[in-house]
């Protein structure tokens, strides 16, 4: 396999972005990586987008996108994992350079979630439950986020106050990036009396629902001195799945596929949880950074919670968690978070993060999740 | 709901028809091809317990539209004595005595009506169990 490095990420401002459809975020996106990078023709594209049919009444986006890309001809690939698909993209990005059978590829998620009502968006989103025996009893997505933070909170004495920490700290992060859709500040107060949405949770301990899309080229890494910025060499990849109803697994407590998928992406680095110098993990509601930060042997398990409450996961901590604001603040469009998460990570390590730079920022990690955990990918990142 | 989908899980949704595997012994419900902890495709056809305990739960205050009208309600998971989970609503309960190993019984009531037409659903949901 070839070395692997990312020359150029692309991103818009996130939010209800009425005006514009999902071709136009996807484009622009797009168009803002491949000028990052200085390329204005593509060999391959793979488009995370997890349910364009259900929110968009459009399916086909591997050629929809790559025709208003201008990049007609080329092979273009839509990748479906939940709210994984934008790190799947990614990953199978990375495979096609890697293999040898392209060297410019575009990598790219989009979602387009607010056209349709709230609820529909919430029905849309159970899609990546079990339906069938999941969605019979009415259970939602943060309900079935609520019961994996009730066995935490029953095994581990994890705090209504420790979940609020996560989400406090990540608007305090998102507050600093121009692109969050929400980067106000919030106090654990505010989170702990904002409105109930499935007990324990509220809604500032869930993400929003967000219009959005990201990109990021891809090449062969002996090719990054041909491109206008720095590389950034992908050294791991991981992913994983697990069963698709929570109720099927043996431990609510912590997430398999995470811990799979990390696994294999520490041992094709040849790094572990403590060579990170930060990571951006899937934080769709505040218990899932908890748990993903064990799963991920950032914190033993049992300790993600307290490390939360206690500054360690801050941007100045020992380990920080999502600089960017994370999906809480900077917003949620499913297919593109995964992607978003390499954004973040590749302007970090070019030291191009601004007032949330982390500093001597060298090797990072970025989760992304499918649904209840059903799956998971990994990617580490490294500067050249 | 498309008729075909409704009918083809009554088995489950009305019996709560389980199998258990020929070679380790887990439940699977509902019933599937091939044992998801050994590899094995033997199973037992069984109607699982209809009482169990309370592995984890919550309260939807925030539900899709199917549910509107019921909101809040609770939900957990059940692990049926015998073997077998599922997850499910949990009624004619108070909010205050939810509680992980909360000892419940599946009882067979209305879940939800669909359609112009308010087509009925019914199934199981589970119910603490009173001494």
């Amino acid at each position: 396999m070839r070395d692997v490095a990312v020359i150029g990420v692309g991103m818009q401002k996130w939010g209800e972005l009425w005006a514009k459809s999902a071709r136009d975020i996807f484009v622009e996106s797009a168009l803002l990586a491949m000028d990052d990078a200085g390329v204005d023709k593509i060999d391959s594209m793979y488009v995370g987008c997890m349910a364009p049919g259900v929110f968009d009444a459009q399916e086909h986006l591997g050629s929809l996108m790559a025709d208003y890309l201008g990049q007609r001809n080329i092979p273009s690939t839509r990748v479906e994992s939940a709210c994984a698909s934008g790190g799947l993209a990614f990953r199978m990005a990375y495979m096609d350079v890697a293999s040898g059978m392209h060297d410019i590829v575009l990598a790219g998620g989009v979602e387009k979630m607010t056209d349709i009502s709230g609820s529909d968006a919430t029905h849309a989103l159970a899609t990546a439950a079990d339906m069938k025996w999941e969605g019979v009893s009415g259970v939602t997505f943060p309900g079935l986020y609520a019961m994996m933070a009730v066995a935490h909170m029953e095994k581990y004495g994890t705090t209504r106050e420790q979940l609020a920490h996560v989400a406090v700290k990540n608007h305090d992060n998102g507050s600093m990036n121009s692109r969050a859709q929400f980067p106000m500040k919030i106090t654990v107060d505010g989170v702990i009396n904002s409105v109930k949405v499935a007990d324990p949770l509220n809604i500032l301990d869930c993400s929003p629902i967000t219009d959005g899309a990201a990109a990021a080229i891809l090449v062969p890494a002996d090719m990054v001195k041909k491109f206008k910025k720095p590389g950034v060499k992908v050294t791991g990849s991981g992913h994983a799945t697990d069963t698709i109803a929570l109720h099927d697994r043996e431990d609510l407590t912590t997430l398999a596929a995470v811990n799979a998928a990390a696994e294999q992406a520490y041992k094709m680095a040849g790094k572990g949880p403590s060579d990170m110098d930060f990571v951006e993990v899937h934080d769709c509601f505040t218990i899932a950074e908890i748990i993903v930060s064990e799963s991920l042997g950032l914190f033993e398990r049992g300790k993600g919670g307290p490390a939360a409450e206690s500054g360690e996961t801050s941007l100045t901590g020992r380990m920080p968690i999502n600089p960017s604001g994370g999906l809480k603040s900077k917003g949620h469009p499913v297919g593109a978070t995964g992607i978003a998460q390499v954004v973040e990570i590749t302007e970090q390590l070019r030291g191009e993060g601004g007032p949330r730079q982390v500093k001597n920022a060298r090797v990072a990690l970025a989760q992304n999740m499918g649904g209840s955990g059903g799956s998971s990918v990994v990617h580490i990142l490294e500067v050249m | 709901m498309p008729p075909a989908r409704s009918w083809r899980a009554y088995p489950q949704v009305y019996r709560l028809e389980a199998a258990r595997c020929k070679k380790c012994g887990k439940v699977s419900f509902p019933p599937r091809l091939v044992c998801n902890k050994c590899g094995e495709r033997e199973f037992d056809r069984f109607n699982m317990k209809r009482t169990g305990k309370v592995v984890t739960h919550t309260i939807i205050r925030t539900p899709s539209d199917e549910f509107s009208g019921e909101a809040p309600f609770a939900v957990g998971v059940v692990e049926m004595d015998g073997g077998g989970r599922l997850t499910t609503q949990i009624a004619d309960v108070s909010f205050d005595e939810l509680k992980i190993g909360l000892p419940v019984q599946m009882e067979f009531r209305r879940l939800y009506t669909e359609g112009d037409a308010g087509v009925i659903h019914y199934g199981h949901k589970a119910v603490p169990i009173r001494q």
